[in-house]
């Protein structure tokens, strides 16, 4: 189980009525642990739809995916939710937040879902939202935070769960660039300290200069994979 | 608290008016409800208690059998001493004897035949109105006065006036010939064009004697204290039947089965028009419950995606229709139950109601009656049917798709 991710000639095909679009096409891919990996590609490349598949939010026309050595596409929903929960953080572009819930209630959901006790949840939740350097908005709502505030608490609840692998579907697309780059180096930060593979999408070459690897997708195909550092 | 509850409840504010109307709407059909099925309960109450006031009382001792098979012979041995130790030992006042016969009335020139009804003059008025409907002359005088009073129609077809001569032709207990003029002392007029054409009123001892009696009657009429002590009352008396006499104690719901099967004919129509009231109003609120689901679709997918099952947030909609239900009724019920309190204390009555009542001698106001049952029945149907209602969406989530619904704006 030396990879945190493994896909074997992924294919996903969308059907609309009676067009079939071709979103996803032979894709393999082996993702080692603790891996920092960007999902680069023109929007319509398939990089949200692979990392839907690989969070098990949908599944592929073929192929296999692997994560933690579970096999994800023939899971049923019930386990599929289970391992979402105790094994995969997600951080989606924008409005992540429920936003009837203040930043730390929001990072306490996900533990809540676990069935971690309520003191333990509160001291685990003030913890990492200290980490991602939200201690004193912890009783806003998201209404009440900024773009990359809300990004960060959305990092922090990803990360609390003590995931092994954390999805996000550009994370920094609603952020402007010195914002981006501040998410950009928590992401980073939490992948070395809390030992969590990363996989982002992005199309923007100023967060790609973060990863460790550069993946390349074009109309649904892998054409480039180079490890950068 | 967990958090669950606190998303639920806040999710019911994030649009406080939408909220309000709907919580408005189930406070005020549960508010309806509660002051209308109280107030239907006590008019049951009063109509039963009117029903038995003017004649039949709240219960009867009647030998065995006679309430479906009148016959002279089933007679309750040494009544009146029976019904005075009755009194004795209940301190109840209301309790009287009544033997019934039946004869041919006639005056000089028309006959008709009538049901007698031996009484005491005593006792008489505590268990029934008629005495006190007298409109006409005065109420029999004591047990053995030989006098009469009967009903008005009666008297118009017998052109019999107070002072005139009643004739009564009939037989006795033992076959013999009764036979018996009487003077007509009063004429009562009760409404009821049933007593008021066929009762005829005698004293206990005249009847006794004219229809070969002795000592016994048919009938010990027990009107108790009322309706709300009606149970106990029942119990007291049927413990203190003498045994061996074959005696029976026959409550209201026994002699006059027709009330109840009005009342219940009544209920059946009167819940029709509450369920209708119930639907409509669940529907209202089925559309408001649908429109927060939608709305919240993309939410909904994050929470998924996150890992909440389906089921969690199914039980989330659900919790939060019944939050929303339960602050609807239980401000309905506070609302309509101080409406009904009100009126258990000052008695509900609309103009002219109380004037065609007194014509009669009874009260003619309805007071709402007061029970864990008549306060909660309606709010309950509301909330299962509210309920129901909030299943559909709660059942909708469970075939979101994460994907689609975070899609969704
Ligand atoms: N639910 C869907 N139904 C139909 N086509 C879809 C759906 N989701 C994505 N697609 C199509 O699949 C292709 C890849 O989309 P996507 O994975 O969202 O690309 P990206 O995230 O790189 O912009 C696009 O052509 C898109 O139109
Ligand atoms: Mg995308």
């Amino acid at each position: 189980m030396e990879h945190t991710v493994l896909c074997r000639n992924v294919s996903k095909v969308y059907r609309q009525d009676t067009v079939a679009v071709q979103a996803l096409t032979d894709v393999s891919l082996e993702i080692p642990r603790l891996d920092f990996v960007c999902l680069s590609g023109p929007s319509g490349s398939g990089k949200s739809t692979l990392l839907n598949l690989i969070g098990g939010l949908d599944r592929p026309t073929g192929g296999e995916i692997y994560v933690d050595g579970n096999r994800v596409d023939q899971m049923e929903k019930g386990a599929l939710a289970e391992l979402r929960l105790r094994r995969i953080g997600f951080v989606f572009q924008a409005y992540n937040l429920i936003p009837v819930l203040t930043a730390r209630e929001n990072v306490e959901f996900v533990m809540q879902l676990q069935g971690v006790a309520a003191g333990e949840r509160t001291r685990k939740a003030r913890e990492i939202l200290k980490e991602v350097g939200l201690e004193d908005l912890e009783n806003r709502r998201p209404g009440e935070l900024s773009g990359g505030q809300q990004q960060r608490v959305a990092v922090a609840r990803a990360i609390v769960s003590a995931p092994s692998l954390v999805l996000a579907d550009e994370p920094t697309a609603n952020l402007d660039s010195k914002t981006a780059e501040n998410l950009m180096q928590l992401l980073r930060h939490m992948n070395r300290e809390h030992g969590v593979t990363f996989i982002f999408s992005t199309h923007d070459k100023l967060v790609m200069e973060f990863s460790q690897r550069l993946i390349t997708l074009r109309d649904g195909r892998i054409v480039d994979d180079v490890r950068r550092d | 608290m967990t958090i669950t509850p606190r998303l639920a409840w806040r999710n019911l504010w994030r649009y406080p008016r939408r909220t309000w109307l709907t919580v408005s709407a189930i406070a005020f059909s549960a508010m309806l409800l509660v002051f209308m099925i109280t107030l239907q309960l006590g008019a049951y109450d009063m109509m039963i208690d009117t029903s038995l006031r003017v004649f039949t009382g709240e219960m009867q001792i009647q030998r065995q059998g006679y309430l479906d098979k009148p016959q002279m012979r089933a007679s309750v041995p040494a009544a009146q001493a029976s019904a005075a130790r009755l009194r004795q030992a209940t301190g109840l006042q209301a309790i009287a004897v009544r033997a019934n016969g039946f004869a041919l009335a006639s005056s000089g020139t028309r006959s008709y035949g009538v049901p007698v009804i031996g009484v005491e003059p005593a006792f008489e008025p505590r268990v029934s109105t008629l005495p006190r409907l007298i409109k006409h002359g005065r109420y029999l005088s004591g047990d053995s006065a030989q006098e009469a009073v009967l009903g008005a129609a009666l008297a118009r077809n017998l052109k019999l006036g107070v002072g005139g001569e009643l004739t009564l032709l009939g037989s006795g207990r033992d076959g013999s010939v009764a036979a018996t003029v009487l003077s007509v002392v009063g004429i009562f007029d009760s409404g009821n064009p049933e007593l008021d054409r066929h009762v005829v009123e005698i004293p206990l001892r005249t009847f006794q004697d004219v229809f070969s009696m002795g000592e016994e009657a048919h009938a010990i009429v027990i009107a108790g204290p009322g309706m709300e002590q009606i149970k106990q009352t029942e119990a007291r008396i049927a413990a203190l039947l003498p045994a061996g006499q074959g005696l029976v104690l026959l409550d209201w719901e026994k002699l006059l089965p027709g009330i109840k099967q009005m009342i219940q004919a009544d209920m059946v129509q009167n819940w029709f028009t509450y369920i209708i009231l119930i639907v409509v109003v669940t529907f209202s609120i089925l559309n408001t419950f649908l429109m927060s689901v939608l709305e919240r679709t993309r939410e909904f997918g994050i929470m998924l995606a996150l890992g909440a099952t389906p089921w969690r947030l199914g039980g989330l909609v659900l919790l939060e229709s019944v939050l929303l239900t339960l602050m609807g009724i239980v401000l309905g019920i506070v609302v309509g139950g101080g409406i009904a309190v009100y009126l258990h204390q000052h008695g509900f009555t609309f103009p002219g109601m109380k004037e065609i009542y007194a014509q009669f001698g009874l009260p003619g106001v309805i007071y709402p009656k007061l029970s864990f049952a008549s306060f909660t029945l309606g709010p309950a149907v509301i909330f299962l049917f509210t309920a129901a209602a909030a299943l559909y969406p709660a059942l909708r989530i469970r075939k979101l798709n994460a994907v689609e619904a975070m899609h969704a704006v």
